[in-house]
């Protein structure tokens, strides 16, 4: 426990992460164009047409590592939530802001690819059918958080609101989620993540995979972008900033 | 009803920091006020003397830094601070559809029996008579004595008054200032802002002036 | 003073309040009876189709309603400062903010409850559906008041908070709607509504224990 609040404050201190993050950047980036050039490749290329669906199945190599990513960020919010309302860390709280605006993206392209998909699928642009009815509403429970920090005018008072928010809407997303389940059961099953091995070809799988770890890696790029630069704005006047941009 | 000379009162702040969005307001502040004592806080607008108090009553966290009551930090005996500390801020906490009588029974509720009943301190900040009538029916510095009436209600060892003396007349400031006199010269303690002067005869005055620090 | 006094005591105290401003607590009412009325003008006056919706308009409708009241849970008391009082007092804060929701639904909640009925018949509601609607109401109304009290304790401090509040609440109280209106739907259809009604018992179960604790570390970091 004492090792991991010492890594926690070593995480949580700004310039720590600051320089950290600097130094991680470039091989986050390679990483990141290596699955997915390969993601795409093997996806729209390599990968046979369905035998059912046709070439129209390929989106789900953007779809489903989008929807994924929608709920990824949502627990890394939350978990940042907590450690930040806990032990009063910073970079939780830029962490958490950071990643709302991330995270309704992919909540949007999920919803955006998804209508895509259903076009040829069944033959319109939206059905009320329980995946894209629950992703739609946790667009707006992000949307609802970054409202909630922009209206806010005190900083901290802010970061603390949307903690509570976050932390909140973790409790419910599961409830709303299989509640709109069970209002809707429509879509095909879970084909990926089946406790008796996936049910997809492995060539088809491949890919998936690893488009889903690109999207993670961009992911993690732009938070820490975007948590570099809101920590340089918080700490203007600090020391380090200061001596980093050149002592003047 | 607790014996008020034989319990200590103890506040202090420990280098306390606070900055409001960019702008640092304080930092390193270190204050104490004991059994009474008054500190009086002064400074321009702007510098953080309503921020102080809200610190102080835990309303507010210090960024840096802590306030211990009798040597326990505040958020660990809340219960027991807020007992014994009763706050009378800018807006007064007191119902506009209710009457006096009705406001100070639920304060009184919340926070404890005090020395007086109520309708003895609302006799001592001179609304005799005024007690069946809905607030919104006084006068401004009638509502102010009110919401000051609050001090008496419940056992508080320590008030904690951002200008008390506003809405009030020459009348109402005196009268205030006598139920501070009587408040310190019982041991207890008390911490203020006003842009008024403040005469008190009873206790050790501090006065701490934030535009300096 | 026990807790148990002080919660008596705000619970009356609010209950007076409303008392005193009657206009208040009828505005909504009326709203709730409007929006219904509203619903035959745009969509027709069919009755089959009306039959059909009446389960969902009714909830919506009151869904609605209930949005509209939930500012009025902490809005004036932090507009006087009784709040920063109540923060400050020497009781547990999610026990004070219960006091004040279970007043708010009393004042708000109770009355819709008991005018649903009514305006049920006017949508043509099977009259088998009836006592289920008021047991859904009875049960899902106080968690959307629960639910709204961690809103409103979020936004108070906020000059313009009344559509930031819909927007954090509504995705909320999604299934709350889901299962009020299929337990209606269920019960005029003639099948078994126990399943619906037990799932709401537990939402409202949920929300009492953990709505109250959320509303105050809501309104602590408002008020600081």
């Amino acid at each position: 426990m004492n090792s991991f609040m010492k890594w926690i404050h070593k995480w949580g201190s700004p310039p720590w992460f600051y320089r950290v993050s600097g130094m991680m950047l470039p091989w986050l980036t390679g990483l990141f164009a290596i699955t997915l050039v390969y993601g795409l490749y093997a996806g729209l290329v390599l990968a046979p047409a369905d035998y059912q669906q046709g070439d129209s199945f390929r989106i789900i190599y953007v779809h489903v590592p989008a929807a994924w990513m929608g709920m990824f960020i949502y627990i890394v919010m939350a978990v940042a939530a907590v450690v930040h309302l806990v032990w009063r860390i910073k970079i939780a709280d830029v962490v958490l802001i950071s990643s709302a605006p991330i995270g309704a993206s992919f909540a949007f392209i999920a919803l955006v690819t998804g209508s895509l998909w259903g076009k040829p699928m069944w033959g319109t642009w939206w059905t009320w059918d329980a995946r894209l009815t629950s992703e739609l509403l946790l667009l707006f429970i992000y949307l609802g958080i970054i409202a909630l920090h922009s209206a806010v005018e005190d900083r901290q008072s802010a970061g603390r609101a949307t903690a509570v928010l976050t932390l909140v809407g973790v409790v419910n997303i599961p409830i709303i989620h299989y509640s709109v389940v069970w209002w809707n059961t429509l879509h095909q099953g879970t084909t990926v993540m089946r406790l008796d091995g996936p049910a997809i070809a492995p060539q088809m799988l491949w890919p998936l995979l690893s488009m889903a770890i690109a999207f993670k890696l961009y992911y993690v790029i732009v938070m820490m972008l975007r948590a570099r630069g809101e920590i340089l704005a918080r700490e203007t006047k600090s020391r380090w900033v200061r001596e980093l941009v050149g002592g003047e | 009803m607790t014996d008020l000379a034989n319990s200590t009162v103890h506040l202090q702040a420990d280098s306390v920091e606070c900055s409001r969005d960019d702008r640092l307001l304080f930092e390193n502040l270190s204050v104490e006020v004991s059994g009474g004592e008054a500190l009086i806080l002064e400074g321009r607008n702007g510098t953080g003397k309503t921020t102080l108090l809200r610190i102080l009553c835990g309303l507010r966290r210090p960024d840096e830094g802590e306030v211990r009551w009798s040597g326990v930090p505040i958020e660990e005996c809340a219960v027991d601070f807020h007992r014994h500390m009763v706050y009378v801020g800018h807006l007064d906490g007191i119902k506009r559809e209710l009457t006096a009588l009705e406001n100070l029974r639920v304060l009184q509720t919340l926070s404890g029996r005090g020395r007086y009943t109520i309708e003895e301190a609302l006799e001592a900040v001179k609304l005799g008579g005024f007690e069946d009538i809905p607030v919104h029916f006084l006068s401004a510095g009638q509502k102010r004595r009110a919401a000051l009436a609050r001090l008496l209600v419940t056992d508080a060892r320590l008030w904690v008054l951002d200008e008390p003396f506003t809405s009030l007349d020459v009348h109402g400031i005196e009268l205030v200032e006598s139920l501070m006199d009587t408040h310190l010269s019982a041991a207890g303690a008390l911490v203020m802002t006003s842009h008024h002067q403040v005469h008190l005869s009873a206790g050790v005055v501090k006065r701490l002036n934030l535009s300096e620090s | 003073m026990s807790v148990w006094q002080a919660f008596i005591e705000l619970l009356r105290r609010d209950l007076r309040l409303a008392m005193r401003r009657r206009a208040e607590v009828a505005n909504p009412l009326l709203f709730f009876v409007m929006v219904i009325v509203l619903f035959p003008l745009g969509v027709g006056a069919e009755p089959n189709l009306l039959e059909r919706m009446s389960a969902g308009v009714v909830w919506v409708a009151a869904l609605l309603a209930a949005l509209l009241t939930l500012d009025s849970i902490f809005r004036s008391d932090f507009e006087d400062g009784t709040l920063e009082q109540l923060l400050l007092s020497a009781q547990p804060l999610s026990v004070m903010v219960l006091a004040k929701v279970v007043a708010h639904w009393l004042v708000t909640g109770l009355p819709l409850l008991l005018v649903a009925p009514l305006l049920a018949m006017l949508l043509g509601m099977k009259s088998e559906a009836m006592g289920t609607l008021m047991l859904s109401l009875l049960l899902g109304t106080p968690v959307l008041s629960l639910i709204g009290a961690i809103g409103v304790a979020l936004t108070v401090g906020l000059r313009r908070a009344g559509v930031i509040l819909s927007l954090l609440v509504l995705p909320l109280y999604v299934p709350v709607l889901i299962f009020g209106a299929a337990a209606v739907d269920a019960a005029a259809s003639g099948l078994p509504v126990a399943g619906q009604l037990y799932i709401l018992a537990a939402f409202l179960a949920m929300a009492l224990s953990l709505a109250p604790v959320a509303a105050a570390s809501a309104l602590r970091i408002s008020l600081s």
